[in-house]
């Protein structure tokens, strides 16, 4: 049977379950997420705010792993309150600005350069940019088969206005020199024990140049919160939020690729496996380091298996976003098989998430299934059916939610 | 800046109260895998159930003291495995 008469067979006869069953899903709703997360994680999260953060779906507490839940995405930025909060190492020192330095040097660097919080700020002129920041292994936890990690719902992402200076300012008062390869970013985290890599990223040196690098104080016009970086963090537009160093205190200019755990060893993908750009002093034959997001989109204002009362039409709301090429289309299927444009909202930059809504009509009593499918200005879309990788990374698999018309 | 001075100081690697109520089943094995705390909250356990297998367990267990340098005697492994696996494995 084709998808279309599986559907039509499923909702006519079978309800929800049945046309959850025949279609695959993807985006049921449990209480606190998705419905397709491991059942162990399931059962031990739970809304818990850490110090200065709304309450957020706790994933671990020690390194603190917290996910944003859903109805934070109702607006285009996400509040810097309910900003997820990704840690991979336990030690997480509370900077003081007082005490705060950032150092900018190493070996393709023509002179070793140390700024308080406020000379960063003082010397450079400021820039901005609206961007979203998504963990590489957002959507983990919807992978089928499962793989081992932080088993993340949909939240382990936000957008976010992001104030600083440029990154390229700040290198060329430091002198880059011709053989410049990667810039290498350490924060002031660190493992519970000596032997832990300490958390150590590079990125391209002609990404570290590019005029949307920030080194960022601010997000959404406030300080950073402690959870998300403060005093100072890296962000790197369109890139994966492994690049966005927190708590950074240390910028190097290299010739030689970082080749710490972090680099190495985690955060890759098999070649080719994705059409995102190559980070080329890194490529290994077997595999290269995630880059830049893969299209994306996420329906906000319905949750699956919600019951809608038969002749009121539905509100598809959501957003949408890639990594930098900007969101040229979102389209909403209600039926499985037919896409109809949604109107996108007001366009806030190629890096930041693009709103979409679109109203459908509702059917005669029965089952019914709403999809969103995202396009980038490039061309790339989201796809139908995962595509593996080991680590459980670009998750974009068209989510799909079952609701029932009564 | 005025804010940010409400922010509570967190101990560097101390487990919170919070954190103190994530109890791993009581089981043969128990105590070794507690050593898992040294670096993390247990809830890591819980939150990568139920999936693996002895051999997936193994492997976590593994990288733990390869990548991570945990402190895990290589003659815990099969142990702590087989209580993760047991408790926390694919059935």
């Amino acid at each position: 049977m084709d998808r279309r008469r599986i559907l039509k067979a499923a909702a006519g006869a079978l309800g929800v379950a049945g046309l959850r069953e025949a279609l695959g899903a993807v985006g049921s709703m449990a209480e606190l997420g998705f419905a397709e997360l491991p059942d162990g994680t399931l059962e031990e999260q739970i809304l818990h705010a850490l110090p200065g953060k709304l309450p957020l779906i706790k994933k671990t507490f020690r390194p603190p792993n917290y996910e944003t839940p859903v109805e934070y995405f109702r607006t285009p930025y996400t509040p810097s309150k309910a900003f997820f909060v990704r840690w991979h190492l336990a030690a997480i020192p509370q900077l003081a600005v007082k005490d705060w330095t950032l150092s900018v040097g190493g070996e393709s660097a023509e002179r070793e350069l140390r700024f308080s919080f406020q000379q960063l700020k003082s010397e450079f002129k400021p820039a901005q940019v609206a961007a979203v920041c998504q963990c590489s292994g957002n959507r983990r936890g919807l992978f089928e088969p499962h793989v081992p990690g932080v088993e993340w719902g949909v939240g382990a992402m936000g957008n976010a206005i992001w104030r600083g200076v440029r990154l390229k300012d700040v290198l060329q008062k430091a002198g880059v020199k011709s053989d410049a390869l990667e810039v290498v970013f350490d924060g002031a985290d660190h493992g519970a024990i000596a032997k832990t890599p300490d958390f150590v990223k590079s990125i391209p040196i002609e990404v570290a140049l590019d005029e949307n690098t920030l080194i960022a104080f601010e997000m959404n016009a406030e300080p950073l919160p402690h959870w998300n970086g403060f005093p100072a963090r890296v962000v790197v537009p369109g890139w994966t939020g492994t690049y966005w160093v927190k708590g950074l205190t240390s910028v190097r200019v290299v010739s030689k690729p970082e080749k710490n755990f972090w680099m190495a060893a985690a955060y890759r993908l098999p070649r080719g496996r994705f059409k995102t750009p190559s980070f080329k002093s890194q490529l290994t034959e077997a595999n290269e380091p995630i880059t830049t997001m893969v299209v994306n989109s996420l329906i906000t204002s319905l949750k699956s298996g919600q019951q809608q009362r038969r002749g009121t039409p539905l509100d598809v709301r959501g957003v949408a976003w890639d990594g930098g090429a900007g969101i040229a289309s979102v389209e909403v299927s209600s039926d499985g098989s037919n896409w109809t444009p949604a109107k996108l909202g007001k366009d806030l930059g190629r890096y930041s998430f693009r709103q979409f809504s679109h109203r459908v009509p509702t059917p005669e009593r029965g089952a019914m299934v709403i999809m969103a499918r995202a396009t980038s200005a490039t061309g790339e879309t989201q796809v139908n059916e995962l595509v593996p990788n080991p680590a459980g990374y670009h998750h974009n698999v068209i989510q799909r939610l079952y609701l029932e018309i009564v | 800046m005025r804010g940010l001075a409400l922010l509570l100081i967190v101990a560097a690697g101390a487990a919170s109260a919070q954190e103190n109520k994530v109890v791993l089943k009581d089981a043969p094995g128990r105590d070794k895998a507690m050593q898992c705390l040294a670096c993390h909250s247990l809830d890591y356990i819980q939150m990568n159930s139920r999936f693996l297998d002895k051999a997936g367990w193994t492997a976590s267990v593994n990288k733990m003291i390869n990548a991570f340098g945990a402190p895990i005697a290589k003659e815990d492994v099969d142990t702590i495995a087989t209580y993760l696996a047991e408790n926390y494995g694919k059935k």
